[in-house]
């Protein structure tokens, strides 16, 4: 596609500089933030590809596109404050400049599996890196059959996304289910983990893709349940996680067996590493 | 991709003879064209590769003996420049550098501006090349060249790289080049092959050019022709060296056997061993792995990123935010030798193992990854026969 055409003539390595346009607070250590290049155009991307977010002098960290990729105006990213790296991200004001290289690596299916029933599981921040999914898959929502969106969080004050998702599950033939591990006074929703969602939905496992991102035990729970509902193991896709310093497959961090994550991922197919997702500390 | 090409049918590579005086005008040569010499010398008690001026600068006379977690040199009965296998260095650290800076920013009105790194001023020539290092850097070629995203830094360096190879003349207890079928012969990817004939008699070394840039440097010197008698003779240099292999890899199911096995009891008796020190993925002609970390000066006006060697033994390698991925020791071992002789061919179409030895001897507690691999295949074998 013409997002590799254009960041090949570029050394990947060097960070493009792209200003913040606007910042949303999502919860207590979640920003969403949209970003414009200082100098020319956005790159295209697919749902589920990365960038490589430099704050100035910090450092960078690989952050999923969480925003629409139908919008060539900006670039959004969803970020948690959990290190040096991410809480400068997290913390920039609007109008300040960061560093960005990509986007990197592999894409939901969204295209591809249309005519099937399309199941978009998420836990926690993993909703972020979904929504790019989400919103291409609504936009063309008449080429899939039923679609719907299981969502859990910790608890209600860490859910992300929560006035789309109302609107989301608005829409006819659009389900969406919530479940939160703690529940509080104003929840009175489902409790307990995502993989207990599976059976509050209407679907055709023989005829379903899945696409999960979340916590890698909330992963393994949940294509495993998928799978146990008959869904085939080749069309559930997960989204995985690991260190990562280059994004180009040069510097071996993210190696999860003979995958590099950043390249050969971050969306893997299911049935291809179902046999890793078991062996600890892989 | 080869910076070194073949020569063509017209120009059939016959080889020569140089004496000492002939490798000194060799090694002028090169420093006439404006490489930057790398070769063999003696420092800190071991055979590291650094530049060079001149062939004084050789280990003259010196060996090395060399098995787990020892490293000697010793005085040999004779004068040879090349009479010993390789030491603690590759020229992984001259085309891959422990260190790089990526680039630099300064701080500007409208945030900041990234200045690229400025590419090498003068190409290298390594002297003195090993068979099992030819493969080494033809793997690192594939790893940083060979892919959708190149590195631009290796590949600046690798361009016009002068390669002047060596047929092994003594081989190390802890070589097994043989049984990874990448030496003791030097095949191709070299400018000039040498190879070291000494004894009572003469002190000379057969020249072979692997390129049309080699066959031109080596017009220049003074050689004479070889006779059969040389050929013969550096011929049974190669056999010499190929039957004093200290050691054995099988690699014969090799890669289906690790994969097959990550929860092996084995990954935890070799791990009551490894010390994580990381010295095998340093000495390792072929371990890439690097990481990155970002600088500023005291006023913050100006950043930097510097790239450096990593290692997949130390656990902050595979940090994600909640911990490591990998935080035992047993499952680091196990990534190291997995990947090394198992996903790299699934990788990168090759084995990342050359067979140099240098984990071995390099390991402070001895640890052989030829009897490791073999432990693990061939206690898994017992294992199936018991439960058949």
């Amino acid at each position: 596609m013409s997002a590799a055409a254009d960041t090949a003539l570029l050394d990947p390595m060097l960070p493009a500089p792209w200003r913040v346009r606007a910042v949303r607070r999502e919860t207590a250590d979640v920003a969403t933030l949209d970003l414009v290049p200082l100098v020319g155009e956005v790159p295209r991307f697919a749902p589920g590809q990365f960038n490589m977010i430099y704050a100035y002098g910090i450092g960078e960290v690989p952050i999923s596109v969480s925003g629409d990729p139908a919008d060539p105006t900006q670039i959004t990213h969803t970020v948690r404050a959990v290190g040096a790296v991410s809480r400068a991200i997290a913390d920039a004001a609007p109008g300040s400049v960061l560093g960005l290289r990509g986007p990197f690596g592999s894409a939901w299916p969204v295209a591809a599996a249309a005519g099937h029933d399309l199941l978009i599981i998420a836990g926690g921040l993993g909703l972020a890196p979904l929504r790019p999914a989400i919103y291409q898959a609504l936009a063309a929502s008449e080429h899939f059959g039923r679609i719907a969106i299981l969502y859990g969080g910790r608890a209600p004050a860490e859910l992300l996304f929560r006035d789309e998702l109302a609107a989301w599950g608005a829409r006819a033939g659009i389900t969406v289910a919530v479940t939160v591990d703690h529940a509080d006074p104003t929840w009175h929703g489902h409790v307990g983990v995502v993989p207990a969602l599976i059976d509050e939905i209407s679907f055709t496992p023989a005829n379903t893709v899945a696409l999960l991102c979340g916590p890698e035990v909330m992963l393994r729970f949940t294509a495993a349940a998928l799978e146990g509902a008959g869904v085939a193991a080749e069309r559930i896709y997960l989204s995985m996680e690991r260190n990562m310093k280059c994004a180009i497959g040069l510097c071996g961090h993210c190696q999860f067996g003979a995958d590099f994550v950043c390249r050969d991922g971050p969306v893997l197919r299911y049935d291809r590493i179902a046999p890793r997702l078991m062996v600890r500390e892989i | 991709m080869s910076p070194t090409a073949r020569p063509g049918p017209d120009a059939a590579p016959s080889p020569v003879l140089l004496d000492r005086d002939g490798l000194s005008a060799l090694l002028d040569a090169l420093h006439a064209r404006g490489f930057d010499v790398i070769g063999p010398t003696m420092r800190d008690g071991a055979i590291v590769y650094d530049r060079i001026a001149d062939i004084a600068a050789l280990p003259a006379g010196w060996t090395d003996r060399q098995e787990p977690g020892r490293y000697r040199l010793e005085r040999r009965p004779d004068v040879a420049l090349f009479g010993y296998a390789v030491g603690p260095h590759s020229w992984k650290r001259f085309l891959h550098p422990p260190e790089e800076t990526l680039w630099r920013a300064r701080r500007a009105a409208d945030g900041f501006t990234i200045i690229g790194e400025a590419p090498p001023p003068k190409p290298f020539a390594f002297l003195g090349v090993r068979a099992c290092e030819l493969h080494a850097i033809a793997i690192q070629d594939r790893v940083f060249l060979g892919g959708a995203h190149q590195d631009a830094g290796y590949a600046a360096r690798r361009q016009g790289a002068f390669l002047v190879a060596l047929a092994c003349g003594t081989a190390a207890g802890t070589c097994f080049c043989a049984s990874m079928g990448t030496g003791p012969r030097p095949e191709n990817g070299f400018d000039l092959v040498l190879t070291e004939l000494i004894d009572a008699a003469r002190h000379e070394f057969l020249a072979v050019a692997g390129s049309d840039a080699g066959a031109a440097v080596l017009a220049t010197l003074p050689t004479r022709p070889a006779g059969p008698q040389a050929i013969g003779a550096a011929d049974a240099v190669l056999a010499r060296t190929e039957a004093s292999m200290g050691r054995h890899l099988d690699t014969h199911g090799l890669k289906e056997r690790l994969q097959a096995n990550p929860d092996h009891p084995h990954w935890d008796e070799v791990t009551s061993r490894c010390l994580a020190c990381t010295n095998c993925t340093l000495v390792c002609p072929t371990c890439f792995c690097t990481s990155v970390s970002d600088h500023t000066t005291l006023a913050g006006d100006e950043a930097a990123r510097v790239k450096r060697w990593d290692s997949c033994f130390i656990a902050d390698f595979s940090f994600i935010h909640g911990g490591s991925v990998r935080s035992s020791g047993k499952s680091r071992y196990r990534q190291w030798l997995t990947h090394k002789l198992a996903h790299w061919i699934d990788q990168f179409g090759t084995s990342g193992c050359v067979g140099c030895g240098r984990c071995i001897a390099w390991c402070p507690v001895g640890i052989d990854i030829t009897a490791e691999a073999a432990a693990i295949g061939a206690v898994a074998k017992e294992d199936r026969r018991g439960n058949a």
